[in-house]
């Protein structure tokens, strides 16, 4: 039978959900209360149990990939809460993006989507170049009263949702943008380690100071830090979108760039990015000397918050007299399974009330280009966790990858709330930095 | 139903709910095709009700259709009880979910069916209640599934199972009425017909409100763990913990094959070479808690354990049941497919029916695993097998079969706390004469007289009762043999 043959062949790519994983499932529905999709909607559809058995009635020829499939599989955020809490370790995550990788080989889009998706993810996502010199532009229009007319005259509610939608979440770009230029920036006491540190696409852009706070907090703990000119995106939102060649581009340019510098530990702050590096070997399974390569790369792959918490960081911490709140990057705590850490150093700060909203580790809504592509969904999500930071009456939310940040802002400023949101080692720069012996920047 | 008819059906409920509350294509409805448990059947439509009218709307319009009615909680049944084996329209009952009321002086909550178990018991924790069933999947399941199922979990040994926690219900018929039984007041004339729908398997009408009742938490918990190398050991020590009079208020019993996934998955500290724990939790207050945990520890260690471990923290001990409460779902890890089943024989008799158990395992060439409630005597053997291998399935379910055939003979029975639903219904004639079933089906007929709310469950279908294999081979079978190396 055709779709068994198919099937087979194709077993072993990493581009079609392996029936293996897939057979881990075991239906019994454990997962469903920590599914937000599920939680918003009620429906085994939007569920990751339902989810798997689409995948699986696909690959069995039971069902087409309509555009009611694509619906249900582009509906979910990948946030990977199912994994964490599956008890038959199902390994989610790798089945959605093999699952997208397969149904955008199956679908057809429009043009004008077929269009954006070339132009964000084979364009503009893998050339910093052309990311600088939109965010420059970016940055005119915020700074020359562009954005203030276009959002006072009402020509905001022309553009067309997703455009508007991207509008109204662009965070206040800052005066200084961060370069990979090959830096080497030495420890600033006794030095322990040398250290990669990985910039991203649109961290560097939108988030140039969290790199800043993130190399002098590194600086202070006795790395080298050295930021390689070569490295490139991680290829996360290309892996979450389904688009693989690029990916693998990507993830090879990584790996060599990183490799080449031998350093002890790669060191990235953004959780999605972290959770794409540690997974390189799974993208490029096919080629076994890239696998290798690959896996030794992700092996020294550190997420900031992983690092920091293994070093003595408590000696220098100064007062940070703020009540804030933590919303746990669905990456970092499900993905990557850094639950303790962020919270052990933000514990260690003195000064800083700590006030847990309802559920914590709930997806804001953001999930790389999500909260654009699904704004509906995305927007019930993100009310839900305005209201629970509301009710923690915290001004300072704190969390630890770029999308949460640029999500929970939109949030703050939607719901007209008072605060702001950082990133968690922003917040212990800060309380280095009110520890006095504050290191050379 | 022709594709036709199907798109007619799905715009008449739109008409009724909204565009937002129906589920009718295709790749919509299939995966409303299972539950926890093995069988499937796809239905024709799925709707999502926010309110008791809402329902009555549905059920109308499946009065005048002639179509089944199928309520459905989140899922995680393990009997089909969810599935719409005769076709028709699922009601989804996971919108439904406020807790309308908590009634402290009463010691009462009015909740909707749809409500997960355990949020009822954390809405209430300020109060120092809690909501007493506490099925594994409680984190899930819903408080209208744990109803039409009367279901148990392991604290049920003491406390009892949901039909002692449902003080009344809210009802919507098939015939469209909306039909209040009992309520929060402790003492009420007439029939109990309250505790005749707790355990109907939506098979008399679609629960929409819930009074439940609420107890206070004990003042003190202890929970032990006691580590043996064999399963024997393990029943004795039970038969010895309640034979001294003690009830605790949980008594768990897992085998080596249990402990190895368990472990795998949670990092809990359960040893995975031993050969059987028994996990017990004793509560009340301080003095007697103390009294009784000691006396726990004396019959296990009287019985050959090899180490008698206490929860220290209370954190250890929420790893401990979280792992207990997840390992039937953990088995993924060691098997892509399992049977789990559900059998109640008395305790004492424990030594020698597991014995048979594990006999019949070997005789089919089976692994089985078993975590259960050894403290009632429910038992649930864990079938394990791999799908694709050819022909194993007739294995698994003779295996199956003589397992509850076991138990029967032991006196026991087919079902603990999973209900019938349409995996047993074939069995009933073993445990019930023909009279008993024909009132059975009388009092059903009261409630629903055309029979269309959540056919084919509970009762016998009469051509298939004699025939005790054939069944599920053709339900499963058919699926396998299209794609010989695909269904997992």
């Amino acid at each position: 039978m055709g779709v068994a043959v198919d099937l087979a062949t194709l077993a072993h790519s990493p581009d079609v959900p392996a029936a293996e994983d897939l057979a881990r499932c075991v239906h019994c529905g454990l997962c469903l209360e920590n599914c937000p999709t599920y939680l918003a909607t009620g429906q085994e559809t939007e569920s990751p149990r339902g989810r798997i058995h689409l995948i699986q009635a696909l690959q069995e020829g039971r069902i087409s990939a309509t555009q009611n499939y694509a619906l249900h599989i582009d509906r979910c955020l990948v946030c990977r809460a199912c994994e964490a809490v599956c008890p038959s370790g199902v390994p989610f995550g790798r089945i959605m993006e093999a699952a997208r990788a397969d149904l955008s080989v199956r679908r057809e889009l429009t043009p004008a989507s077929r269009l954006a998706g070339w132009l964000v993810f084979k364009k503009l996502l893998p050339n910093r170049r052309r990311l600088r010199a939109l965010a420059t532009a970016l940055r005119w229009y915020q700074r020359a009263g562009l954005q203030a007319l276009v959002r006072a005259s009402g020509l905001v509610d022309a553009l067309p949702p997703t455009i508007r939608q991207m509008e109204r979440s662009m965070p206040r770009l800052p005066n200084r943008f961060f370069e990979p230029a090959g830096q080497f920036l030495p420890a600033t006491c006794d030095r322990r380690y040398r250290i990669g540190f990985f910039a991203g696409c649109v961290m560097p852009y939108a988030y140039g100071p969290v790199h800043d706070a993130t190399i002098r907090v590194l600086r202070r703990l006795g790395c080298d830090v050295i930021v390689p000119r070569a490295q490139a995106c991680c290829g996360a939102l290309n892996v979450h979108g389904g688009e693989r060649t690029m990916s693998r581009q990507l993830a090879r340019r990584n790996v060599r760039a990183f490799l080449d510098l031998d350093v002890d530990c790669v060191i990235v702050n953004s959780a999605g990015c972290g959770s794409t590096l540690k997974e390189y070997a799974e993208l490029l399974a096919a080629d076994e000397l890239w696998r290798q390569r690959a896996q030794r790369f992700g092996s020294i792959v550190r997420d900031v918050n992983e690092f920091v918490a293994a070093q003595p960081f408590q000696p220098g911490l100064g007062p940070v007299r703020r009540r804030a709140t933590f919303q746990e990057s669905c990456h970092l705590a499900h993905a990557q399974r850094i639950n303790a850490q962020p919270r052990a150093i933000l514990e260690a700060i003195p000064g800083l009330e700590l006030v847990d909203m309802a559920h914590p580790d709930n997806c804001c809504g953001s999930a790389g280009i999500y909260s654009f592509t699904q704004p509906e969904l995305s927007n019930a999500l993100l009310e839900t966790k305005m209201n629970e930071i509301r009710a923690t009456s915290a001004d300072l939310i704190i969390t630890a990858n770029p999308g949460c940040m640029l999500q929970l802002a939109a949030g703050l400023s939607k719901s007209g709330m008072h605060g702001e949101v950082r990133h968690l080692i922003e917040v212990l720069d800060w309380s280095y930095q009110a520890g006095g012996s504050v290191p050379r920047a | 139903m022709a594709v036709a008819e199907c798109a007619d059906l799905g715009q008449r409920l739109i008409e009724l709910l909204g565009e937002d509350a129906v589920l009718h294509q295709p790749e919509d409805v299939i995966v409303y095709e299972y539950d926890y448990g093995l069988d499937r059947a796809v239905p024709q439509a799925v709707v999502f009700p926010r309110s008791a009218a809402e329902v009555v709307a549905v059920v109308k319009l499946a009065r005048e259709l002639d179509l089944p009615v199928v309520p459905r909680g989140a899922g995680t049944g393990i009997s089909g009880g969810a599935i719409a084996v005769q076709g028709g329209i699922v009601i989804a009952l996971a919108r439904m979910k406020r807790i309308l009321d908590i009634d402290l002086a009463n010691r009462a909550a009015v909740v909707e069916p749809g409500v997960v178990n355990l949020n009822i018991s954390k809405a209430v924790e300020p109060y120092g209640l809690f909501f007493a069933p506490d099925p594994s999947s409680q984190k899930a399941c819903t408080i209208g599934g744990n109803v039409a199922n009367n279901a148990g979990g392991p604290h049920c040994l003491a406390l009892g199972t949901t039909t002692n926690h449902v003080l009344g219900l809210e009802i919507v018929t098939a015939e469209g009425e909306i039909v209040a039984l009992g309520g929060v007041a402790p003492e009420r004339p007439g029939y109990d017909l309250t505790g005749f729908v707790v355990g109907s398997e939506g098979t008399v009408g679609i629960v929409t409100k819930v009074f439940v009742k609420l107890l206070p938490k004990p003042a003190a918990v202890k929970t032990l763990l006691a580590i043996f190398d064999s399963v024997d050991q393990a029943s004795a020590s039970v038969s010895g913990i309640i034979g001294r009079g003690i009830i605790p208020s949980a008594l768990e019993l897992m085998d080596q094959l249990a402990l190895r996934a368990v472990e795998a998955a949670f990092h809990a500290g359960y040893p995975p070479d031993a050969g059987a724990v028994l996990l017990v939790e004793v509560d009340g207050l301080a003095e007697s808690v103390a009294e009784q945990s000691a006396a726990v520890e004396h019959v296990c260690r009287d019985n050959g354990a090899r180490d008698v471990r206490l929860a220290k923290t209370d954190e250890a001990r929420a790893r401990l049941w979280a792992a207990r409460k997840g390992a039937a779902s953990a088995m993924g890890r060691i098997a892509p497919n399992y049977y789990l089943h559900d059998t109640v024989i008395a305790r004492t008799r424990l030594p020698e029916v597991l014995a048979r158990v594990v006999e019949i395992g070997e005789r089919h060439r089976l692994p089985i695993a078993n975590l259960f409630h050894a403290g009632d005597g429910n038992l649930h053997p864990m079938i394990l097998f791999d799908i694709r291998e050819q022909g194993i399935l007739e294995r698994v379910m003779e295996a199956g079969r003589e397992i509850l055939q076991t138990s029967v003979e032991a006196g026991g029975t087919i079902s603990g706390e999973h209900g019938i639903g349409v995996e047993k219904n074939r069995f009933m004639p073993w445990i019930f004469s023909q009279a008993d079933l024909d009132v059975m089906a009388r009092a059903r007929d009261a409630f629903d007289p055309s029979r269309r709310c959540n056919p084919g469950k509970v009762f016998p279908i009469p051509s298939a009762c004699h025939d005790t294999s054939s069944r599920p081979r053709a339900r499963l079978g058919r699926v396998a043999a299209s794609h010989p190396d695909l269904w997992v």
